[in-house]
């Protein structure tokens, strides 16, 4: 069936994988109509679509050291593309973004634009240049551009942060979907997704979590639009929602005008479990400050730019000019879902608040409400809630409550979807989680063995002890995520915005002017590295202990004055200490040009 | 001036302009979020839900792939493109 190589015949290897795909859900939806269990349905999911990524991590194992850190350089755009994007979106983008739209509006939409937008950065400023540097890590660029073991040693460090912060909440989010999907406790339910996490990558390395993020951005993708379009054509909406919901914006403002933001007293809201929220901002109009937003959205970007885990999948393309193109194409993925999140919100909001819908429950009695079928479900898991805090008997907007991950997760029961559709939702869900988890816990372990074991302990370990060590590491470092993820510390969505605060503090500065700076020197770099790092690290401290913060600068912004700290100290500190050596000042200007070698061997 | 150079003085020049639009639709138009949001925009929503929904996000698309196509023909230019495809 297949000739020549595998790269040569990648279409035709994810088309086949794409129908099989199809072909499985159509099978699902057969035997739901047969008398198929929903639970049994919803195992068969998750179960089926990890087992098809643990193939192909097995199938991906390699034993050299550039296949394992950047898949042997020769993933081709439009696939590293899908790859990215599903290494880019997390079980946050998936199951919390539609949801953070629902209940914020405008105000949460800077994220859609900052988790966009920080893509024109990646392609502009970095990814070409750190490609042609020939880096198996984002430590390793910093440490062969700046010379010296500390500064490599302080970019390990940042990256171990930012990357850690964010990976126990996608250990958290596969957990999440693998207890519902299964039917298991989270506590061993973490476990179960850390375990299909590492089938993917312990292997195979940077190739194996290649392939499977290819696979899995599929996955995802068809599990996100399919109930969009479904229900937006249900509802009579549209047949394609994106261009077509603007009279369902419009409806939506009108019966918010209608029936008021009610405040609730914090007594009421005492009554609502925890992690509920009601719908109480407008959900087309401008309702926060322009520098709320901006804000908002800048850190994102700057962020983007500064996650290890998107730039290293950028060293995996065939060339410079490869590399540039495929941050195009991880773009167009991503905008894919990203500009779906929006339409499920409103559709989601309308058949829930407009009483003309059959599906709507706001104007019902509240009796009514409580005798539906999903309500019962979702309240019982603990994702809904009304209570009627004016004892008219009716249910009003105020008194109605829902979590976040409830808008991706019950609307296509809400709207009348077969059970087929949520099973697929979970699969997405999962693909999503699992995706940026191995992304996340390949980079920190890369790093760990790349840059700390092998360039700084142990510089003549051989090919086989290093790949050894990276799989000790990757192991090591998935069941401390898994361990503190158990713990349920944090929300998924406000641990994934810190990632980013934490990325953009220590990495954005000392990245980006190493290749366009010649003048950024060692010392500059580290202290660049350690203030922002720290300041940033502080500010959020202080803000967490009731610190009244300035300029706007919130808890989920903080990297904007972390990264403010490390341009001027890295800046100033440059300038005071003697310019880079001739030989580092030669390297920059062959990063700067596509053609030639790259400065660090295929081997190294 | 070297050939070297000159390709980083074009090279830093598609930057400014791939920034400064950049900075036109992720920062300036949301300096005046409230009152663009007033205008009925594409498909009849309103234009800042738009931009935020849809119309930033899709050029951004765009404006990377301009850029990877502009810096292309910067690298020929100057002979700095690399052998083989991609």
């Amino acid at each position: 069936m297949l000739k020549g190589n595998f790269i040569d015949n990648l279409p035709k290897v994810y088309g086949i994988y794409t129908g099989g795909f199809l072909a499985f859900i159509i099978i699902m939806a057969i035997a739901e109509q047969m008398g198929m269990s929903a639970k049994a349905i919803g195992i068969c999911f998750v179960a089926f679509t990890v087992a098809i990524y643990a193939i192909i991590g097995y199938l991906s194992r390699t034993a050299q050291a550039d296949a394992y850190y950047v898949a042997g350089r020769q993933v081709p755009t439009v696939f590293n593309g899908m790859a990215t994007a599903a290494d880019w979106m997390s079980g946050a983008s998936f199951v919390a973004m539609a949801g953070g739209i629902y209940f914020k509006g405008y105000g949460y939409m800077a994220l859609l634009v900052g988790w966009t937008g920080g893509y024109v950065l990646v392609a502009s400023l970095l990814a070409p240049y750190l490609r042609k540097f020939g880096c198996y890590t984002v430590p390793d660029f910093i440490g062969t551009r700046y010379g010296g073991n500390l500064s490599r040693l302080m970019a390990v460090i940042v990256l171990t942060v930012a990357s850690f912060t964010y990976v126990t909440a996608q250990i958290n989010a596969t957990g999440t979907i693998a207890s519902v999907a299964l039917d298991i406790p989270f506590q061993y339910a973490v476990y179960v997704g850390l375990i299909s996490i590492l089938l993917c990558s312990m292997l195979g390395g940077m190739r194996g979590v290649t392939w499977t993020q290819v696979a899995q951005y599929i996955v995802l993708i068809i599990a996100y639009l399919l109930p969009v379009f479904w229900i937006s054509n249900k509802m009579g909406a549209g047949f394609f929602p994106h261009f077509m919901l603007a009279d369902e914006v419009s409806r939506i403002a009108e019966l918010e005008a209608q029936f008021g933001f009610v405040k609730n007293s914090a007594e009421n809201l005492k009554e609502v479990p925890k992690g509920l929220a009601g719908i109480t901002k407008a959900h087309s109009a401008v309702n926060a400050t322009p520098w709320a937003f901006i804000s908002l959205a800048l850190a994102m970007m700057m962020g983007t730019a500064s996650l290890p885990h998107v730039m290293m999948r950028y060293f995996t393309t065939p060339s410079v000019k490869a590399a540039r193109k495929s941050v195009g194409w991880s773009l167009f993925f991503i905008f894919l879902l990203y500009s779906s999140a929006p339409m499920l919100a409103t559709l989601s909001k309308l058949s829930l608040i407009d009483p003309s819908l059959p599906t709507g429950i706001i104007g019902k009695s509240i009796a009514e409400v409580q005798a539906i079928d999903w309500y019962q479900n979702w309240n019982q898991a603990n994702l809904m809630f009304v209570s009627d805090f004016n004892g008219n008997g009716t249910l009003e907007l105020n008194e109605f409550f829902m979590g976040g991950k409830a808008v991706v997760l019950a609307t296509p029961e809400i709207a009348g979807l077969p059970y087929v559709i949520s099973g697929l939702v979970a699969a997405g869900g999962m693909a999503a989680a699992m995706s940026t988890a191995d992304g996340l816990i390949l980079a920190i372990a890369n790093a760990l063995s790349h840059d700390l074991y092998y360039k700084i302990i142990d510089p003549k370990a051989e090919t086989a002890k290093r790949l050894v060590v990276a799989r000790v590491l990757l192991v090591v470092i998935g069941f401390a995520g898994a361990t503190i993820a158990a713990m349920e510390i944090q929300g998924i969505l406000g641990s994934v915005i810190w990632a980013f605060d934490f990325a953009m503090s220590g990495l954005f500065f000392p990245l980006v002017l190493g290749v366009w700076w010649k003048r950024a020197n060692r010392e500059g770099a580290i202290a660049g590295m350690a203030l922002g790092l720290i300041s940033g690290a502080g500010y959020l401290i202080w803000v967490r202990n009731g610190g009244s913060g300035f300029l706007g600068i919130t808890q989920l912004t903080f990297g904007i004055f972390g990264s403010a700290v490390s341009l001027v100290s890295m800046v100033v500190v440059s300038l005071i200490t003697a310019e880079p050596n001739a030989a580092t000042q030669k390297m920059v200007d062959e990063v700067r040009v596509p053609s030639g070698k790259s400065i660090l061997g295929k081997q190294h | 001036m070297s050939k070297q150079a000159q390709h980083w003085e074009k090279t830093r020049g598609l930057l400014m302009v791939t920034l400064a639009i950049w900075f036109v639709f992720s920062i300036g138009i949301f300096l005046f979020g409230a009152e663009m949001n007033e205008v009925t925009g594409p498909f009849g929503y309103p234009l800042t839900y738009w931009f935020t929904c849809q119309g930033s996000l899709g050029i951004f698309v765009i404006l990377i792939f301009w850029f990877a196509n502009r810096q292309e023909k910067i690298d020929e230019e100057f002979g700095f493109s690399e052998r083989g495809d991609d």
